[in-house]
């Protein structure tokens, strides 16, 4: 199956939506940008709750608008399962009933997510006999996923799921959305303005702002580009690597990670030796050295090459720096240590990471960046 | 107490009108509630003036127009009666249109103010959930809107006990099929040494009323918890 393709425009009062952009089959597709940007719009148009002015909407072979052709899909037979900032849950239905709303009404598609199991991922088997009224937001939450996944849709929708919760609460929500994300297999389109969610949960990236789509392509590749003020122009601007877990050593207190022919060391990771484990790396703790170290502290010490420098807006320099095939990292320094260095594109150096600072997020609790 | 037989009739006229007159126009009512709440359409605003016009008319002109209207020679009361026999002037069926017709407003305004107040973003869920329009009102808006269907029930069902005007110009005041308490006790004003009988009656009216407003209370409580509320 095809992932969904989306190309629409759409007048909404003053604002003007113009987007296009695709997600792909499987894993999650994160709509990132500032409020306002148009994302929960786009998110109305997928489902079928507006109707855009010209464009389309695919889905695989299934064409869920067209303008060209009249085609629009009630929103009632497009199969997108929705999940909303407020869970929306029907206060006159018990959980079960809740769960089971959608289900009944699947109208043959094939089944995604079986009642069992999809009790099981999200932790909601105790909650079945109560109602909404008597659930806390984050298993409101948790039920509204079951709900919109028992539908069995042909995509998943979600609204910034976690913005109407305390931190405490989306903690607590992360790791079944992990579990979630691997266990079903259909592709999610996942709306929000957090750093930390889209690092943790998104595979895909679509930076949204004003209504355009300013860039769209792989998590990694997109925090590293540098040229999105959304992602590069904040303090705490990070790249994300997807590792695999290669060894453990308990003695010295580290685990050896390797992505793409580059070892990296840091504390102890949760995950089982093989397993994949996705790290952040802040520009911030970054350093980079024109010549090769000798003792120093930091454990990870890596040949790079300079691939851009962006001037950013507070005065420093994020440079973008390759360590080999479609590995980078971000290093932030100021603009006086640029030309103390001489750094140009293309130019090789040393990037220097403390291991405390390649931080495991996914089964070793949660990485919170200043949202 | 004792009741004469004419007062018993009374008090069956009463709620047999009243309880027919709310059981057809409850479902309309809602409805028509539903349309004005949530339907987008040209002339919306002459539909609500419509539905509203019995409450500002003198219930004497309403009762007159129903008669213009219904009449054996009217547009509508006219093929009534030639094509089904149904003569609605005069007979109990007509009381209760009558009843019915007055209390109509008072009905789709309660029903209304409870479909208003439920979250349209639960609908938008029901409906990417999979549930087509018939399916979402039944689903959804119709259980939410439970405790202003059964205000409507119980303020429609008082109105209906408590109408004169209406009934008497477009009914008449005949015992025993369209004299209803109210009229009754008018008669019996009317009539001398018909003291105690107003009284006895005026008695039920008040007892009818009381137990309609508990068990609506009642009801509605467990309503409100039925809907999770």
């Amino acid at each position: 199956m095809e992932g969904l393709k989306v190309d629409i425009r759409q007048r909404l009062g003053g604002f003007s939506l113009e987007v296009a952009f695709e997600a792909a089959p499987t894993g999650v597709t994160a709509l990132f940008g500032p409020s306002g940007a148009g994302k929960s719009a786009v998110l109305a148009a997928i489902a079928g709750a507006s109707a855009p002015d010209s464009g389309r909407i695919r889905l695989g072979e299934l064409v869920l608008f067209d303008s060209a052709t009249g085609v629009n899909l009630p929103a009632e037979r497009r199969g997108a399962g929705w999940v909303f900032q407020d869970a929306r849950l029907f206060p006159h239905l018990t959980v079960d009933a809740n769960l089971r709303y959608g289900q009944k009404r699947a109208k043959g598609r094939p089944e995604v997510a079986s009642f069992d199991e999809v009790v099981e991922v999200l932790g909601i088997g105790h909650l079945l006999p109560r109602r909404p009224i008597a659930l806390s937001g984050g298993e409101k939450q948790r039920v509204a996923m079951g709900r919109a996944l028992l539908s069995q849709p042909r995509l998943l929708l979600m609204d910034e799921p976690l913005s109407a919760l305390d931190a405490g609460r989306k903690a607590e929500i992360l790791p079944f959305l992990d579990r979630l994300k691997s266990t079903f297999p259909l592709p999610i389109l996942y709306v929000s303005h957090s750093l930390t969610e889209v690092t943790r949960l998104a595979d895909r990236l679509v930076v949204m702002e004003q209504g355009r789509v300013l860039a769209e392509g792989p998590l990694s590749e997109m925090l590293v580009r540098g040229d999105l003020k959304s992602l590069a122009g904040r303090p705490d601007a990070a790249a994300a690597l997807d590792t695999r877990v290669a060894s453990h050593d308990p003695e010295r207190g580290l685990s050896r990670l390797t992505v793409g022919g580059i070892e990296l060391l840091t504390p102890i990771v949760a995950q089982a030796v093989g397993a994949p484990a996705r790290v952040l790396v802040m520009a911030r703790d970054v350093l980079i050295a024109a010549d090769r170290p000798g003792r120093i502290s930091a454990r990870n010490v890596l040949p790079a090459q300079i691939e851009k420098l962006a001037h950013r807006q507070d005065g420093t320099v994020l440079v973008t720096l390759t360590l080999g095939a479609g590995v980078s990292l971000l290093s932030a320094i100021t603009e006086d240590a640029s030309h103390a260095l001489g750094l140009t594109p293309g130019a090789q150096v040393w990037a220097v990471v403390k291991s405390v600072a390649v931080e495991g997020i996914g089964a070793s609790g949660l990485r919170t960046l200043d949202d | 107490m004792n009741f004469t037989p004419e007062e018993l009739a009374a008090i069956r006229v009463s709620l047999v009108v009243a309880g027919r007159a709310v059981a057809v126009a409850l479902p309309l009512a809602v409805a028509v509630a539903w349309v004005l709440a949530r339907g987008r359409f040209i002339g919306k605003t002459l539909l609500d003036a419509l539905v509203h016009v019995p409450l500002v008319l003198p219930p004497v002109v309403v009762g007159y127009l129903l008669l213009l209207v219904f009449g054996v020679m009217g547009p509508v009361g006219g093929p009534l009666l030639r094509l089904f026999d149904w003569r609605l002037v005069f007979t109990s069926g007509g009381a209760s249109l009558a009843a019915g017709v007055m209390a109509f407003p008072l009905m789709v305004r309660a029903v209304r103010l409870s479909l208003e107040a439920i979250d349209p973003g639960l609908e938008t869920a029901a409906r990417s959930l999979g549930a087509g329009p018939v399916d979402r009102f039944f689903s959804i808006s119709l259980p939410l809107a439970a405790p202003g269907v059964l205000a409507a029930a119980v303020v429609g069902f008082a109105a209906c006990l408590g109408e004169f005007g209406a009934i008497i110009t477009f009914a008449a005041n005949v015992p025993g099929e369209t004299q209803t308490l109210p009229l009754a006790i008018y008669s019996a004003i009317q009539s001398p040494g018909g003291e105690a009988t107003a009284a006895r009656l005026a008695a039920v009216s008040l007892v009818i009323a009381l137990a309609a407003l508990i068990a609506a209370e009642v009801l509605s409580r467990r309503a409100r918890r039925w809907i999770g509320r």
